[in-house]
């Protein structure tokens, strides 16, 4: 099942008969990875920096995996390759604050790099960015794994409806949507597919 | 359900419907399933960190009413409360209101009225958990904000699923997640034995054979009805290769009468020797429910060897209350 994050009646532009709206293509996709990556590897390029990419579960701990693989390609063959780059997960669930609002939510992985997220750049991945709470759950969780030297945000899909004072540092793409609207991320790893509908 | 949430998604998995957790007799798979995933998870997100407290369960109130003595399963119950940032308040038959005489029932009802989210108790009569629950669910919430859950941590010798819970997390940890088809000897005083209880129908509800080995005169009534097959002769077993060797304490204290000519002879015919460890099968993994004695079903050198998996039972009982604890009392109230 695709990644839903709800909203309101259809904007308007062009529809499928399901009433879905291709936002990214699988190439766009493709192509919105590289860009990021390439972004993340200038923003962090300086001297000797070790990067750590956190995917948020589910389809996060994709889009950090293919980020992790981009940077290595592009930045391992440089003659700086001064950037590191290591790839983790970290679940929020725990660190919620609408767990009490809803039924008992399943966990998921955790799993940080062994050698640790003190001073380094963490780089929070996610599918997509609305309210802000999974990011605001993700930094008090960060907070007990360690101490960043920074901590950055790369987000495939910013959708508006912020709730908190959170910003991403890397957008995919700036999409506004009404509340009742679903933006659906599909990756090859859960989804068997890539792409982004805005339904 | 009805503000709109970012990031609402979690990997596919419903609420497992879990109001109290009594036994594991009536535990479905995917509820044992979804507490050992859980307690897997709690596991990873407390591994190589300063800091072991999560903020989850703030402000919830878990009392441990304990008629019973223990130093593990109470221990690991308060260290799961506190590591999820719970309240957690210690009463035990001993100097409290009980000794003046108060039954179960008012005091059951004194806490939920002081402000319990959740009682873990242990008692000697078996299905006093259960009493409490019903009592609880039928004074419903005039006194408290919500409903009051109940968890079993030992209740004669009925049933402790917790224990079970730790057991199959360990087994799993040890053996792969998934027990199904693999083969586990339950061996001793099942007569006595709570966890043996619990540990059959768990162990049975996740794919695993069950063997009990145990004496005639230890096994208790209606034993025939339980998902496991029987045997009397732990040599012969052992010879089967079983892949897990659950050891079960020898409960003096609830020995009324003699069950077995003497320690001697228990320990010759049912006891883990050393020499009885050296024919199982490298892979083979022996738990203990703890407190052992030593020299009796099991002797020391198997205790401390590899193969024994007793500090991770331990270990994993914190994980696992942790779980219980989260899929009781984190969500919104059940109805």
């Amino acid at each position: 099942m695709p990644t839903r994050r709800r909203g309101g009646p259809e904007p308007g532009g062009a529809t499928n008969a399901e009433g879905e709206r291709e936002l990214l293509s699988s190439a766009d996709l493709a192509r919105t990875v590289a860009r990021i990556a390439h972004e993340i590897l200038e923003k962090t390029a300086d001297s000797g920096a070790r990067v750590v990419l956190l995917g948020l579960p589910t389809r996060g701990v994709h889009l950090a995996n293919r980020l992790a693989e981009r940077i290595r390609a592009i930045g391992g063959a440089g003659d700086g390759g001064s950037t590191t780059v290591d790839v983790g997960t970290l679940d929020p669930t725990l660190y919620r604050d609408d767990l009490r609002r809803q039924p008992t939510r399943p966990l998921a992985e955790t799993d940080i790099p062994a050698a640790g997220i003190d001073d380094v750049t963490v780089v929070l991945v996610d599918d997509v960015l609305m309210s802000g709470r999974t990011v605001r759950a993700a930094l008090d969780a960060l907070r007990d794994h360690g101490r960043p030297r920074a901590v950055q945000l790369a987000v495939l899909v910013d959708r508006g409806h912020r709730e908190l004072p959170i910003r991403a540092d890397y957008v995919g793409k700036n999409v506004p949507t009404n509340r009742g609207e679903d933006v659906a991320v599909s990756l090859v790893e859960s989804d068997g597919h890539d792409g982004v509908t805005l339904r | 359900m009805s503000a709109p949430h970012d990031d609402g998604q979690g990997p596919d998995g419903s609420p497992i419907g879990l109001r109290h957790l009594l036994s594991t007799e009536h535990l479905r798979r995917d509820q044992a399933d979804a507490l050992l995933a859980t307690a897997a998870n709690m596991e990873q997100a407390l591994t190589g960190r300063a800091v072991r407290k999560l903020p989850t369960l703030r402000g919830r109130t878990v009392v441990t009413l304990f008629y019973e003595n223990s130093t593990r399963t109470r221990v690991s119950f308060e260290v799961a409360g506190k590591w999820m940032s719970a309240d957690t308040i210690n009463v035990s038959a001993s100097g409290s209101s009980v000794g003046k005489g108060e039954s179960l029932r008012d005091t059951a009802a004194t806490l939920a009225a002081a402000g319990a989210d959740a009682i873990v108790v242990r008692h000697p009569a078996s299905g006093a958990p259960h009493r409490i629950a019903g009592w609880l669910d039928e004074v419903g919430h005039s006194h408290t904000d919500g409903h009051v859950a109940v968890v079993n941590a030992g209740d004669g010798t009925h049933e402790h699923p917790t224990q079970a819970l730790l057991d199959a997390a360990t087994l799993r940890r040890r053996l792969g997640p998934d027990l199904d088809g693999r083969r586990v000897a339950i061996v001793g005083d099942v007569l006595h034995s709570r966890v043996a209880r619990s540990n059959a129908h768990l162990l049975a509800t996740l794919g695993a054979e069950v063997t009990l080995v145990s004496p005639p005169t230890l096994l208790p009534p209606g034993v025939e009805a339980w998902p496991v097959s029987i045997t009397h002769d732990l040599d012969a077993h052992l010879a089967t290769g079983p892949d897990a060797v659950m050891m079960l304490r020898v409960q003096a204290e609830r020995m009324h009468g003699a069950f077995f000519p003497s320690a001697r002879e228990y320990a010759v015919r049912f006891g883990l020797s050393q020499r009885r460890a050296d024919t199982l099968p490298d892979h083979t993994v022996v738990l203990h429910p703890g407190p052992a004695v030593r020299g009796m079903e099991i002797a020391s050198s198997v205790a401390d060897s590899d193969r024994a998996a007793i500090a991770e039972q331990v270990t994993a009982g914190v994980h696992v209350r942790m779980a219980v604890l989260y899929h009781l009392l984190a969500g919104e109230d059940v109805a």
